[in-house]
């Protein structure tokens, strides 16, 4: 089973646009959407939800203000600021303690020391991940609440979940949206991949990314290749990254021209291959046809890298689509 | 005052609004600071290109177990939450990269084994340009966590009249990290179903986080309406709509101020600085 992950380093330079065309050309691929932040592939594909499951992100500490002494033991061991003094008052004392439910990050130091055990400390659902039918083949997708942490933890859920959906439907390619930047989802996103594809516009910002992500990548163990979208920008910065590309090993795979059919199909809620016969459709054709002949030549391999983030879930939740299957 | 410059897409345009913001600013004789809280990408030093002053590392605290005192029994994996510690056989190991600092591992030791210390994620720059400050975040690559590295860019940010945060994409802790008090948050967006559909998100966040919020469309002129129909059903300003133009986007591709050189783009911005700094209303 071979899985691309289309990154970036910097947001809006047309990954999804990417994946979607992909996912339409490729035919029989799984496609999971891993920018959890701003999960947009759904627009495109417009999925039939079939399953739905609760994402659980970590715990938040409450405190029970009947219980609270006011000792402060709390706030003294927080580290995150994340404990007022403005709680209610109870019986005892004129004014308890709080947590600032968006300042915790779930550590749990003021539920385990505090003496009167008046801290609540709960696994909190935080998001809802699918796996939805689509026209283009089946989608692995979620939505994360807003001001939600662990987003990295919900992409290796979701990928977890594609690389599950890809051997019962015998699916042999998986695709993957990431995540702009190049922090924990980005590396959820890249860790064991077989292929990262990065989509880099030509700009002095977009250059700059490129090389960051391009270094993750590296770091990670998983091979890279590039594609130039808009690359009639400017046409010196696109040489340059082409250059920096094949310093590094990276494959160049070509230029996307601008084309105003990408909005367009976009608008139509369809994928550029869809709508439009034009230049951008055809490099995005051109592009993939490159990327089945590299993944062909580079056969599945086990997974490396940041092994840790992997093995760290503490929420395992098995496919079992009989008897959880829903519909909506 | 500190306006935030936010959006839930990326590549909407947020570094073009907030290093013009800052710039334009700078010219009217403002004592202002531009803040650099996209330590993943931070991009704002291509176009202000700050005469750099200061540099210093950016550390977060991470235990260190002394293997003489430890006995292996396991405390410490077990209070960690976050799976940054864990006791294999005769070892004990400390994943820095997952490690939130909180300091449990060190309250759960009975054998006093864990200490602390400071591990570098990345680099503070402080830099100047004429009246504008600069301050960046740069978070090394291969660090998973980008907060600490935000919140000490916002701890060394000067006192002054203005402050410009331009901050990361998406809605999740590091955008909360750097939205939280400020006094306005720009949500910058397109007028696309994407746009929209990530706009909607932002809203949601800063709305969770009763932060006074107004948007700004850029690339106006391109896409549908239904990002104009979403504000004025939601009540929602919108301090400005960016227009679409090649002359901007060859200036930023080449890492320059499109407002030093694009006449009609510099006006459009100087008018939201000014009704910025007249005050929006929640």
């Amino acid at each position: 089973m071979n899985e691309l992950v289309v990154i970036s380093g910097k947001g809006g330079t047309g990954k999804t646009s990417i994946v979607a065309s992909f996912a339409s050309l490729a035919g029989r691929a799984v496609v999971a959407d891993c920018d959890v932040d701003a999960a947009d592939l759904h627009l495109i594909l417009q999925p039939q939800i079939m399953r739905r499951e609760d994402f659980i992100g970590g715990s938040k500490a409450r405190i029970k203000s009947g219980h609270c002494t006011a000792c402060g033991k709390c706030e003294e061991l927080c580290r995150f600021d994340a404990i007022y003094f403005d709680g209610p008052g109870n019986g005892r004392v004129p004014k308890t303690f709080r947590v600032d439910p968006i300042a915790c990050e779930g550590c749990g130091v003021c539920f385990d020391y505090c003496a009167e055990q008046a801290i609540a400390f709960e696994p909190a659902v935080t998001g809802q991940w699918y796996v939805s039918h689509t026209r283009c083949g089946p989608l692995v997708h979620a939505r994360l609440a807003v001001a939600a942490e662990n987003s990295g933890k919900l992409v290796t859920q979701l990928r977890r979940a594609a690389r599950q959906v890809a051997m019962q439907l015998e699916r042999d390619v998986i695709l993957c949206d990431g995540a702009p930047g190049i922090g924990c989802p980005v590396i959820a996103s890249l860790t064991g991949a077989n292929l990262a594809l990065f989509v880099v516009e030509p700009t002095a910002s977009g250059q700059h990314d490129f090389l960051r992500v391009a270094e993750l990548a590296m770091q990670l163990g998983v091979p890279g290749a590039l594609v130039v979208n808009k690359s009639d920008l400017n046409d010196e910065v696109t040489r340059d990254l082409e250059s920096l590309a094949r310093q590094r090993g990276i494959a160049v795979l070509g230029r996307i021209p601008y084309d105003r059919s990408v909005t367009l199909a976009q608008i139509a809620r369809r994928t550029v291959v869809e709508a439009s016969g034009g230049p951008a459709a055809r490099a995005i054709r051109d592009v993939w046809n490159q990327i089945q002949e590299h993944l062909r030549q580079r056969p599945a391999k086990a997974v490396g890298g940041l092994v840790q983030l992997d093995t760290v879930q503490a929420n395992t939740v098995q496919l079992d689509t009989e008897k959880k299957e829903s519909r909506v | 005052m500190k306006i935030a410059v936010a959006s839930g897409k990326g590549g909407t345009g947020k570094t073009t609004v907030a290093t013009s913001l800052a710039h334009l600013a700078a010219e009217d004789g403002v004592s202002v600071a531009y803040l650099d809280c996209d330590v993943e990408e931070p991009n704002g030093h291509i176009f202000l290109k700050p005469r750099l002053v200061r540099e210093e590392p950016i550390t977060k605290l991470i235990p260190v177990v002394d293997l003489d005192r430890c006995s292996h029994c396991g405390l410490c994996s077990q209070a960690c939450r976050y799976g940054a510690i864990a006791c294999v056989g005769q070892q004990t190991l400390v994943f820095t990269e997952l490690c939130h600092s909180c300091g449990g591992c060190l309250l759960a030791c009975p054998h006093d084994a864990i200490g602390e210390a400071f591990r570098p994620i990345g680099r503070l720059r402080v830099g100047v340009r004429g009246r504008l400050q600069f301050v960046e975040g740069v978070l090394n690559v291969g660090e998973a966590m980008s907060p600490p590295a935000i919140r000490a860019v916002k701890i060394a940010a000067p006192e002054v009249a203005l402050t410009v945060l331009d901050c990361p994409p998406g809605t999740s802790c590091p955008v909360i990290a750097s939205v939280r008090d400020c006094d306005l948050v720009l949500l910058v967006t397109e007028p696309t179903p994407f746009g929209l559909h990530d706009l909607k998100l932002a809203v949601e966040m800063v709305r969770a986080l009763r932060l006074t919020f107004g948007v700004v469309v850029n690339r106006s002129d391109t896409g549908d309406h239904a990002v104009w129909d979403y504000c004025r059903h939601q009540r929602i300003a919108v301090l400005a709509a960016l227009s679409d133009d090649r002359a901007v986007a060859e200036a930023y591709s080449r890492g320059e101020l499109a407002v030093t050189s694009v006449g009609h783009f510099a006006d459009q911005m100087r008018t939201l600085l000014e009704t910025v700094q007249s005050g929006v209303q929640a």
